[in-house]
């Protein structure tokens, strides 16, 4: 395990370099920078004001070159100042992580128990198959946008029982948790497809295997066939799911912060590369990046754990 | 009934008293207004955005304003300066150039939210730190023609100006800053004075506030709540609280309007015109609508170096074709006054002989035979060569609006024998690249926003065509180049008679009625959204927004 870890971590980090490299050049290279959207906005600025905006702002300098004083800046702790926003990036950033992390944290959480509790159903009790199947195809076939706003003309439009979105100006956990309910309820769905028809698919055939059979002939019990042995065998590609949507968890669920207007990382980044705020879109996506590398690494370690044979190679 | 179902529906007043509980609880002593734009910095000098000067409108009082009907006034002075009242006073600059003296005396009632008095130590610093280029203050060319600030006691502020211009008076964003706070901050470091000024990293410090109302939290990008200043001396505000929430999905406003999380949703940065058609449909007795045609004038700038619209012949038979009244009212119910030009009908100086051009196929079609543009098989005219008459139109992509005007732009060249080949763009693509650098080969629809009585010498003169060699400065964006046009740019700001200004305005509107650099669409109207139990607020249509005036507002 340790070796993997050894290996994998400067792996990571060589990538992030790269990753944003390549990103502030992509973003440098994009049209409008802030001079052409200032001078869009005050018809005043003469020529000379331009040259003295762009000296001002570093941009009479190389794309590489400022990539480089950026990075100097990281390295020191310095992430810069949010263009969009007038305040340090990293200060704009936790907010939205945060209302991120809450938001799909609580979606992927109750996808993932509902998902793999209703693949499972269809697993053990194959006579529950066509409804679970028909219910995940559902929820995968509809528009998050779409079951959003139907959720809000539905439950805060004419029953006027939760916001329709936003986020509470106080009030508590209790308040919170109201402006929470339909936008998790929006993530879930669209979620929990993908946890149910894998977890059915990864049972089912785990059931077939021939050391169930010898463990049924043992006499252990359909319930612990199906929780101790069937479910942590199933559970190994699951866990690949799980490290892709950890990188959803940051990135941010983009149409659903904006359906229900609650400030998160998806809308972020985008305001942040169309808005050219690069020192914010590059931690932005660095932290996208970064939690994403690290659960693929976790869900790796984490299939090693489970299934031993994983890693080890083949042997002749 | 299945028993599970029926205990549900059974307790559903219960869970809807209980859930509603929240929403319930607003009280007519907050007001919570739904915006559609997010502001960044909440320094009055620095950048112009429309979001920040509705919020700022609650909480600062400017020099001066624009009020209502459009007339300048005075907000932290007591008299607007004129000519007529020794305000502006012309003189000669030290090198013999003509210029201005221009006095404002402040009131005596202004007080920052700390207690301290709005003196002209305020304005010196906004003055010293406009004219040092490297803070980055907006309005460059205003403090560079400012060249001398005079403050002989604390209420009265004189600056003397090497330029005449018969705006003088307007102050701009020329506002007090509170020295006591902000002077430390930008004497320490003028450059990095935009990320360290107190109003970005201590926005609630009363001290910054001099308005009814101050800021007490600030949510960045959601919002921002306001309470009453105790150091305002006017009349009083009648809500305690505001909040301003930003929901910049139009549609999710809407749906909080709906559900009564928002009570008002702002003309200026609120919902698009079309939606509150829509919405006043679906909503009418609900809430008040009020639709207030402002200084946003949407047009399409046209590239008057490609041959084809180099043509002025061209340009008019495109303007008869297309159908103005019509789109104006299928899309915006007729709220929307179709324009003659880019001066705006209630504008002091319009020119109200000038009739807007009709819709008028037969004289369309005549003006492109003219032209020596024939009928082809295809519908689609063609000259002598062979070439179609074909243009390219391009707008912001995502603008659903915009996007849809396009189409019936299209339809109606079409219908003129005219090819018309949308391509539109992302705004940041459209702004940032290709208007802004000239590479668009055809017409381009988009919209200005200006002040009353604004001439237009950037998007006019034949210096502010964009050129490389300019680091693409100007706003001459169709390259229009006339020289009696320029010589008319450069007398009409230095007219202080606003009668003898009149008839050299009238000559600029008639010149760009006939010429047509951009063909004029109409006036955008900002739709306001009220509740039913809200009286006083008055739209301005202009840059100074309707928060100015938050103490006249009233609940019923």
């Amino acid at each position: 395990m340790l070796g993997v870890v050894a290996r994998r971590v400067p792996q990571i980090a060589a990538t992030l370099v790269l990753l944003s490299l390549v990103a502030w050049l992509a973003i440098g290279a994009m049209p409008g920078d802030p001079i052409s959207l200032a001078m869009m906005a005050d018809p005043r600025l003469g020529p000379g004001d331009v040259e003295r905006m762009r000296a001002l702002h570093g941009l009479d300098r190389p794309l590489l070159a400022r990539w480089l004083a950026w990075a100097a800046g990281v390295a020191r702790g310095e992430f810069g100042h949010s263009r969009l926003f007038a305040r340090p990036a990293a200060e704009v950033l936790w907010p939205a992580l945060r209302g991120s992390l809450v938001l799909l944290g609580t979606a992927l959480a109750l996808a993932a128990g509902i998902g793999v509790a209703a693949g499972a159903l269809a697993a053990v009790r194959p006579r529950w198959r066509g409804a679970v199947d028909a219910a995940a195809l559902l929820s995968g076939a509809v528009p998050a946008f779409w079951l959003g706003i139907l959720l809000i003309i539905l439950f805060a439009v004419t029953l006027g029982w939760l916001p329709a979105g936003g986020v509470p100006d106080g009030g508590g956990a209790w308040e919170a948790a109201r402006f929470l309910v339909l936008p998790v309820a929006t993530l879930a769905v669209a979620h929990l497809a993908a946890y149910a028809r894998h977890t059915a698919a990864a049972m089912a055939e785990t059931l077939r295997a021939p050391w169930i059979t010898a463990a049924r002939a043992r006499g252990a019990s359909e319930a612990r066939i199906a929780t101790r042995h069937a479910l942590p065998n199933a559970a190994v590609p699951l866990l690949s799911i799980l490290a892709l949507d950890a990188g959803a968890l940051v990135s941010g669920a983009l149409i659903t912060e904006t359906v229900f207007a609650r400030p998160g990382m998806g809308k972020l980044l985008t305001d942040a590369v169309m808005g050219n705020d690069s020192n914010l879109a590059l931690l932005a996506l660095l932290i996208v990046a970064a939690v994403t590398l690290l659960a693929t690494l976790a869900a790796d370690l984490a299939q090693r754990a489970l299934d031993p044979r994983i890693g080890q190679g083949t042997r002749r | 009934m299945p028993k599970v179902l029926r205990r549900l529906l059974l307790a559903s007043p219960a869970v809807s008293l209980l859930l509603a509980g929240g929403v319930a609880a607003q009280t007519r002593d907050a007001l919570t207004i739904g915006l559609s734009q997010a502001t960044g910095t909440f320094h009055p000098n620095i950048e112009s955005m429309a979001a920040k000067s509705y919020i700022l409108g609650f909480a600062r009082r400017p020099l001066t304003a624009f009020g209502p009907d459009w007339r300048p006034l005075c907000l932290g002075c007591e008299t607007f300066p004129t000519v007529e009242n020794g305000g502006v006073v012309p003189e000669t600059t030290a090198d013999g150039r003509p210029g201005l003296r221009v006095t404002w005396r402040l009131r005596d009632d202004l007080r920052w939210g700390d207690g301290r008095p709005v003196t002209a130590e305020d304005l010196r610093l906004a003055w010293e730190a406009g004219r040092a280029f490297e803070t980055g203050f907006g309005g460059a060319e205003f403090y560079r023609r400012a060249y001398e600030f005079l403050s002989p006691d604390p209420r009265t502020v004189t600056l003397r100006f090497d330029r005449v211009s018969f705006d003088a008076g307007s102050a701009g964003t020329f506002e007090p800053l509170p020295a006591h706070i902000e002077r430390p901050i930008w004497e320490a470091n003028r450059r990095d004075y935009r990320s360290r000024t107190a109003y970005d990293t201590d926005t609630t410090n009363p001290g910054l506030w001099n308005g009814p109302y101050r800021v007490v939290a600030v949510q960045p990008g959601a919002g921002v709540t306001l309470e009453r200043n105790a150091e305002w001396r006017g009349p009083a505000p009648a809500f305690r609280r505001i909040n301003v929430r930003v929901v910049e999905n139009s549609a999710a406003l809407e749906a909080q309007l709906l559900a009564g999380q928002v009570d008002m949703i702002a003309g200026e940065l609120g919902l698009t015109l079309d939606q509150a058609i829509a919405l006043e449909r679906r909503a009418r007795g609900r809430f008040r609508f009020a639709y207030r045609p402002g200084l946003t004038w949407e047009h399409l700038d046209l590239r008057l170096d490609n041959p084809v619209l180099a043509d002025v012949r061209v340009r008019q038979a495109l303007m008869l074709a297309i159908d103005r009244p019509r789109i104006v009212a299928a899309l915006f119910d007729g709220r929307q006054p179709v324009a003659a030009t880019s001066i705006h009908p209630d504008d002091p100086m319009v020119d109200p002989s000038l009739a807007p051009w009709p819709h008028d196929p037969p004289r369309a079609a005549a003006l492109l035979e003219e032209a020596g543009w024939r009928p082809g098989t295809d519908g689609v005219r063609r000259n002598a060569d062979g070439a179609r008459l074909a243009v390219d139109l391009q707008t912001t992509a995502g603008n659903r609006s915009r996007e849809t005007i396009l189409q019936l732009i299209q339809a109606n060249w079409r219908a003129a024998g005219v090819e018309a080949r949308i391509a539109n763009q992302p705004p940041r693509v459209l702004f940032g690249e290709t208007l802004s650098r000239r590479r668009f080969g055809g017409a381009v629809l988009f919209a200005w926003i200006s002040s009353p009585e604004s001439v237009p010498r950037s998007t006019l003169h034949s210096d502010e065509i964009p050129v490389e060699a300019r680091n693409w400065s100007g706003q001459n964006y169709p390259g229009y180049a006339d020289p009696e046009m320029d010589a008319l740019l450069e007398a009409l700001p230095q007219e202080l008679n606003p009668e003898r200004r009149r008839p050299l305005w009238a000559r600029l509107q008639a010149m760009t009625h006939r010429d047509l650099p951009a063909l004029p669409l109409w006036h955008r109207s900002e739709p306001h959204i009220w509740p039913l139990w809200l009286d006083g607020v008055r739209p301005t249509g202009n840059l100074s927004p309707s928060s100015l005036w938050v103490a006249d507002w009233r609940a019923r």
